[in-house]
Formats: C-alpha cells, structure tokens, sequence
C-alpha cells in the first residue's frame, strides 16, 4: 500500500531557502544519481517545514530523469501495514522482495519506528538490501535518528552512514516568496506589504503560513475588498505595531492622561525622529558620495543630542575640507587622489599628510638651464642633423622622434641641444620639463629610497610633459634606476610625451644598459653630433669673441679655426686662455698673443748655450710647444721601424 | 539639568508651574497627580502649611515610560506663590525647560499676576535665562468663578500675554484645562528639543 506522489510536490515548487538549501541539494543530486551518492538519506526537519515535499520532490525528479526507474514513496504507518497484511497472509517473503526490488525507496515518518522492534529489524533488513544492490532509500523524520526512542542501534549508525541533513524555519525573506508563490498559486494577490506582514510573524512552520494565507484568502474572497496590511493583522490576530509599548497600559487608564501619553508620544517620536532623521539623511547622502560615515552613524547609536546638528556641521566642513585636498592633490598626482584617505573624514589629519606629502613631491622635477639657449647653439654640418631633430621635436614634442637620442664625443654641445631643446618644450602651455643629468637622477631616487618617498619621486616625473636626461651612459650598473626609468619610459610614451637623451655613443655601443632600455633608446631617433667643422669652429669663435668683447681680427680668427681642435668644448677653453693671457699682460688679443700662448713664446736666444743636437731644450726641460709634442705614441709591434743602412 | 541624555536614553522634562500665591498651581499639580497611574507617579512631595499653602515646594514624578526608545520622565513643580518666598522659587527654576503661569482670572487679582509675572523673568534672568528663550505656557485659573468677578480670557490675554504664548482658561479644581495646558507645555519643551537648540 503506497500513496502516489503529489504532483504538487516537486522541486520546483519547494522555494530554496537557507535553512533547507543542503536538504534540497542533498535530494537533488540523489534523484540524479540513485543509490550512488547518499545512501541512505536522512532528512529531518520539524512538522510542516517541507519534509514530504522534498521526499516526493526526489520521486519527481528522479522518475523524470529515468521513467523506467521503480520508485515507491509511502510512510513508516503504511510500510508496517503492508508488512503486517503480508505477514498475516502468509507472503512476508513476498513483501520482502517487492521492497528490494524497489530502485527509489522514500519512506516518510520514520519516527514512528519507535518501540517496534520488528519493524525495526525489517527496516535494517531492507535497508542493508536496497544498499547492497545499490537502490536508493531516503528517509524523513521530525528529528535526527539518534534521537528517535528506542531506535536500534545498527540502524542508527546505518542511517547516519549515509548523509543526516536537517530543514529549519525558513527566515523572512523565504517566508515572503513562499507566500508570493503560494498566493498566486492560488490566484490571489494582495496589497503591497500584506504578504510581508503575514510573513512578518513568526509561525513555528510552512503549514501555519499556509494556514494564515488561506485565512486572508478567505477573508478577502468573503468582503469583496483588498485587504490591506492592517487589516491583515487583525485577521490574523496580530498585535498591531502602534499598540507596542505605549498605548498598553494606557489602556487601564482610559482618562486624560492617557490621551496626554499618546499626545506626548506622538511630540517625542517627532522630536527624536527629526534629529535622527537628520542625522539619517546626512549618513546616505555621504555615503552615496562615498565618503565614510562612521562618525555620524555612531551618532545614531548614542550621543549627546545637543551636538547633533554642531557634528553634523562639522562632519560636512571636513567633508568639505577632503574634497579640497582631492582637488588639490588630483592636480598635482591623480593617482593619489583616488585614496581612500582623502574619503574618510574621521581621519583629517592622514589626509592632510597625505596632501602635504603629495604637495611635496609637487615640486616640479629639475628644469633645464636656462644657460643653454637654443639660439645661442651654433649650427654647422656637423650638427644639423641633430638640430633639425630638436626642432622636429619641439614642433610636435612626443609625436615625431621619441626618443630622440643625441649622441656625440664629449664637449660637441649635446647638453647645450638638450637644455635648449628643453627651455623651448617648457615654453609651452602646461609644460613640465624634466631635464637633467642621469647622475642626479641615480641621486634623486636613491634618495627617494631612503626617504621611503619612491611614490612622489614617481609621482613626480610622471607628470612630466617632457623628460629630458643628460648622459645617459651613466645608468650603466644602476639597476633600480633604470627598472624606473623603463616603467616611465613606457608611461610616458604611451602618454606622447617626449623623451630625450644624450649619450657618448650609440646606444647599442653602451655597457651596462639593460637590453630593453637600450632597445627603446634604439627605437626612436638617434641623431649624431661629430666633431665640428673649421666653418662650426669659426662661427662659435666668432660668437665667442663677441661674448669677450674681443675685436674680430681675421688673422685671429683664421688662426685659432685653423687650430685642430675637436670639440666646442676645448675651443671654448682655448679662447678662454688667449683672453686671458691677454689681459694678464694688458695687450690686445691678437693672432700673435693667440699662438705664444697656445705654442709659446719664441726660444729665447742662447748667447753661450750649450751645443746640442739642434732640438731647443727649454729652460723648464720640456719641448714648450705642446702641439709638437707626440703623446700617444704607437705601440712597440705597430711601429715601423725603418732600418739604416 | 539635561533635557535628553542618548546616552543613558532619558528624556527628562522639568516644568515649573509658577504664579501668584492661591492661584492654584498645587491644584494643577493635584489634578493630575489623581489622573495618573499609580505605577506611573511618584511620591508626591508637597510641603503645606497648616493653611494647605505650599510652604517649599510640590514636586511630582511622572514616568511616562518608553517613548521612541528613551525612558521619558515629567517632574511637574510648583513654586511657592507668596512674595516673601523668592529664594525658594528662584531655586526650583532653577534648570526648569518649561514654565506654566498659572494666573488668577480675578479681577482683583490683576496685580499679582503682574508682579508674579515680572518676577519670573527677573528670576530666570538671575539663572542667566532669557525668558524669551523659555517655553511659557499661560493658564487662566478659576475660570469656574462667577462671571462678575473674573475677567475673560481675552481680557487675561490683553492684560497679561504679551508674548502671545499658548494661553488656556482653567478651572484646575475640576481638572478643566489642566490637561491641556500640561500638553501644551510639553509640547514646546520637546518642540524645542527636535529644533537642536539644547535645553538650559
């Protein structure tokens, strides 16, 4: 004798809630896979909680993934009957391997096995033979097997060798769907909020939900009216939410102080709401623009009253004072603004530390010089390769050549075309130039390292609009320098802000230069300063001479261009000495003082001299013309030895 | 005296009913007391003379019970009326966040209420309280005497209300307009705490 499944009973109507979740995955996966996952299932729960329903939820289930499946669904008074008929007429055998062959047995109210050690004995025997031949059995009871009386013990330890899941109350949010489903199950609908009411209270189970639904349903169905949350309470006997604290006892007094009582509960309720509603609407406001609100909701918990609207003033000046600090500082780091610090108004003085901290690192990276003019730069053949990509450059800095990398020989004027290039860059509009010396970089950082301040260091080239760095050789063996110098290589690039750099030589000729940094150096123009031509020489000699004030004698001139010197450098250090001299001996520079000062003064004539090879041996035992002296000398196997004959 | 305290969530309200002597405060005061449950007043405290006139002060405890979360209490006083009792009245205003005068609808009585009146003010203003500041409450009393010796309410209010605050007539011994002007009074003292401002 087994009842059928209830049609009604399946899983997808049982409404999933916290407190069943386990119960109903645990079915689930045991009416996909039958006896293979939990065997046997013991599920529990108090009455009305949904038991039955999730037993013939498995039937269901089960049945519809496989048809040709057995399934018997019956509860323990219906199992004993059937047993108790068979065995009075004479086919307890039967009976037997009917329930073995079962594939998907569910038997429900298994407590009732209490104090019936045959059935108990009966129950083990079968269980042992569904698990065996691998059938599934479920079972349900209102509580767990150890505490069902009397239970055998083999049985409880067999039950609980499967899977023990329990059902609880389902909370109030499951409450509310069970009853939107059940109502509209029922073609019901109801004002908005009485079914959140109903659900509200708390019944022990579903069943008494139901029960309490189907009186509303009732109700409604009876005065043709929508009822309404009110009502509903009284329906269902509710105590209304008005009628809590106060209007209780003033129910004993119906006099004027009880009328009193409510009028003065209704002026407190509004005097205490308004504040707190205050307070309320300041929280979500600053809440929804992100800021921390945990000064004022701790207002809400407690706090002299007199201050409430002074806190709230205050909380909104500091609001007020964070939002500055970000404006501030997005200016000057927009990486730092989106702190959180400067969203949490109970810790003004971090964020003011953080601004300050921002605001010092602001301090703009080094400028390049104003000493090297661009139209103080003298163009020749030599350069102007380089100088027409400077000037690219500054036409559309971080568009045409970037990097641009100057290379030439030490004194050939590349920091001159660097700083030059730089002071046009900056005249831009919101230019920021970086410019300097690799080695001051190295220093910055590492003083940034220890300082603990590698962010503003960060922060503060990255704001760069132009990063310009002299000598770039010297990164060679710095290996944190030029980690940072990648990273902002490749931010500013991205960016199209424009990057140089001046080096000795070509870029893949330099030691010590990681690969990727040299590769990037290579990856955008590398414009090469030579040694300057007599026309570059005579054209720095003659802005040279004007800038000492020196008359422009040709003979001078032809001179000191025809001197073979390499670099712009060196002939400003020859000018520099002939000026000199000059004015040491109060003369005018002339081509004659030019050469006694670079070749020296004309042998002084011997009247009794020594005889000597012919070579003039100074007085100071050297050769006074450094130019005729040979200094680098080939070495032994190079030279030629011509042999005398 | 602190009106709210959030921490220890009371509302304590002090109102003083004030007025010249016989004008029946202590009545008021009676009124009420006979009104309110036993589990909800305290002892009353009133210090009479032979002659029933209020010696010291009366003082009765109202416990209104939980109102919004806070336990809210009433601390109803009366003054004594008689002029030679100044420190006494000066000293039960003291901390006061509201003030009910009750005055004397007779006729004859105009002047007292006016000194009374005048005398309040001075009183608060030694408590460093502007009287514009406090919340006032007027009861004309005695409203039940015959006609001919009482001036009307409107005549009160011309005579005595210059600050046009809330005015009720009364007849305490009967309890007419005891509870009204009680409501009133309360009304301003928590209106005046829901505007933030604290109480004195």
């Amino acid at each position: 004798m087994t009842s059928a499944l209830n049609p009604r009973f399946s899983f997808e109507t049982f409404v999933v809630g916290a407190a069943n979740r386990l119960a109903v995955t645990a079915g689930r996966t045991v009416a996909e896979n039958p006896g293979s996952a939990y065997n046997p299932l013991f599920i529990y729960s108090g009455s009305g909680l949904g038991k039955t329903h999730v037993l013939m939820a498995i039937g269901h289930a089960a049945k519809t993934i496989a048809s040709q499946l057995n399934i018997e669904y019956l509860t323990l008074d219906e199992y004993v009957e059937a047993f108790h008929a068979a065995i009075a007429a004479g086919q307890g055998d039967a009976f037997r391997r009917r329930f073995q062959n079962v594939d998907v047995l569910l038997v429900d109210d298994v407590q009732f096995l209490t104090n019936r050690k045959e059935m108990q004995a009966e129950l083990l025997r079968l269980t042992e033979a569904l698990q065996q031949s691998g059938h599934q059995i479920v079972l349900a009871s209102d509580r767990p097997p150890a505490e069902i009386a009397d239970l055998d013990e083999r049985l409880i330890s067999r039950f609980s060798g499967g899977l023990v899941v329990d059902m609880g109350i389902p909370d109030y949010e499951t409450r509310v769907v069970i009853l939107r489903r059940k109502a509209e199950e029922r073609g019901s609908s109801f004002q908005p909020g009485v079914l959140e009411t109903v659900a509200k209270v708390e019944y022990p189970n579903v069943r008494e939900l139901m029960g309490a639904l189907n009186r509303l349903i009732a109700f409604q169905a009876v005065n043709d009216t929508p009822i309404n949350a009110e009502a509903a309470r009284k329906v269902l006997g509710v105590p209304t939410a008005a009628s809590s604290t106060a209007a209780a006892p003033a129910a004993a007094s119906p006099d004027e102080f009880s009328q009193f009582l409510t009028d003065v509960t209704v002026t407190v309720g509004k005097a205490v709401e308004a504040w707190r509603a205050r307070v309320a609407e300041a929280v979500l406001r600053w809440e929804g623009e992100g800021y921390r609100t945990g000064r004022l909701e701790k207002l809400l918990d407690q706090e002299t009253p007199a201050s409430v609207d002074e806190a709230i003033a205050a909380y909104v000046q500091d609001v007020e004072r964070l939002k500055a600090l970000e404006a501030e500082v997005a200016v000057l780091d927009p990486q730092a603004a989106g702190e959180r610090v400067f969203r949490d108004p109970d810790h003004m003085d971090e964020a003011e530390a953080a601004a300050a901290k921002v605001r010092d690192g602001a301090a703009p990276p080094p400028a390049p010089s104003g000493a090297f003019p661009l139209d103080s730069y003298v163009a020749g053949p030599s350069n102007d390769v380089a100088l027409k990509a400077a000037r690219d450059v500054i036409g559309k800095p971080g568009k045409k050549y970037n990097p641009l990398v100057i290379v030439g020989r030490s004194g050939l004027g590349k920091t001159h075309l660097l700083n030059a290039i730089g002071l046009e860059l900056a005249k831009k509009k919101n230019a920021v130039v970086a410019c300097l010396s690799t080695q001051q970089f190295v220093d910055e950082l590492i003083a940034a390292i220890d300082g603990n301040r590698v962010d503003w260091w960060r922060a503060r080239y990255r704001r760069a609009t132009a990063l310009l760095l002299d000598d770039i050789h010297l990164l060679a063996g710095k290996e944190r320098t030029q980690e940072e110098l990648f990273n902002l290589f490749n931010q500013l690039v991205d960016a199209d802000r424009q990057l140089i750099f001046t080096a000795p030589a070509h870029p893949n000729t330099l030691e010590g230069l990681e690969e990727r940094i040299v590769s990037r150096l290579e990856g955008g123009l590398v414009a090469e300063i030579v040694e300057p031509d007599k026309e570059l020489r005579r054209s720095v000699l003659e802005r040279l001479l004007t800038q000492q004030h020196v008359p422009m004698e040709p003979a001078l001139l032809d001179y000191l261009a025809d001197r073979p010197i390499d670099s712009v450098r060196s002939l400003t250090g020859v000018v520099q000495r002939v000026v000199e001299a000059a004015a040491a001996q109060d003369v005018p520079v002339t081509a004659g003082l030019a050469r006694e000062v670079l070749e020296g003064a004309p042998p002084p004539r011997r009247t009794a001299g020594l005889r000597t090879s012919g070579i003039v041996v100074s007085s100071a035992g050297g050769v006074r013309s450094r130019e005729k002296m040979v200094w680098d000398w080939p070495t032994a196997g190079d030279r030629v030895i011509e042999d005398l004959r | 005296m602190s009106l709210v305290n959030f921490t220890t969530r009371e509302i304590t309200c002090k109102i003083v009913y004030y007025g010249p002597g016989r004008s029946g405060k202590t009545t008021n005061l009676h009124y009420v007391y006979g009104r309110v449950p036993e589990t909800r007043r305290g002892r009353m405290v009133s210090l009479a003379t032979q002659t029933d006139r209020t010696l010291f002060f009366d003082f009765l405890p109202i416990d209104l019970g939980q109102i919004s979360g806070f336990s809210t209490r009433f601390q109803l006083y009366t003054v004594p009326g008689q002029v030679y009792y100044n420190a006494t009245r000066r000293l039960v205003l003291q901390g006061a966040d509201g003030v009910v005068f009750v005055g004397d609808s007779q006729a004859r009585q105009l002047d007292e209420n006016i000194e009374s009146l005048q005398n309040l003010q001075s009183n608060l203003l030694e408590h460093g309280v502007d009287v514009r500041a406090m919340p006032l409450i007027m009861q004309y009393n005695k409203q039940d005497l015959p006609p001919e010796l009482i001036l009307t309410h409107a005549e009160l209010d011309d005579a005595l209300n210059f600050r046009s605050v809330p005015s009720f007539p009364a007849d305490a011994l009967h309890g007419k307009g005891v509870f009204e002007t009680l409501k009133a009074i309360s009304e301003l003292v928590l209106r005046k705490l829901s505007a933030g401002s604290p109480a004195a």
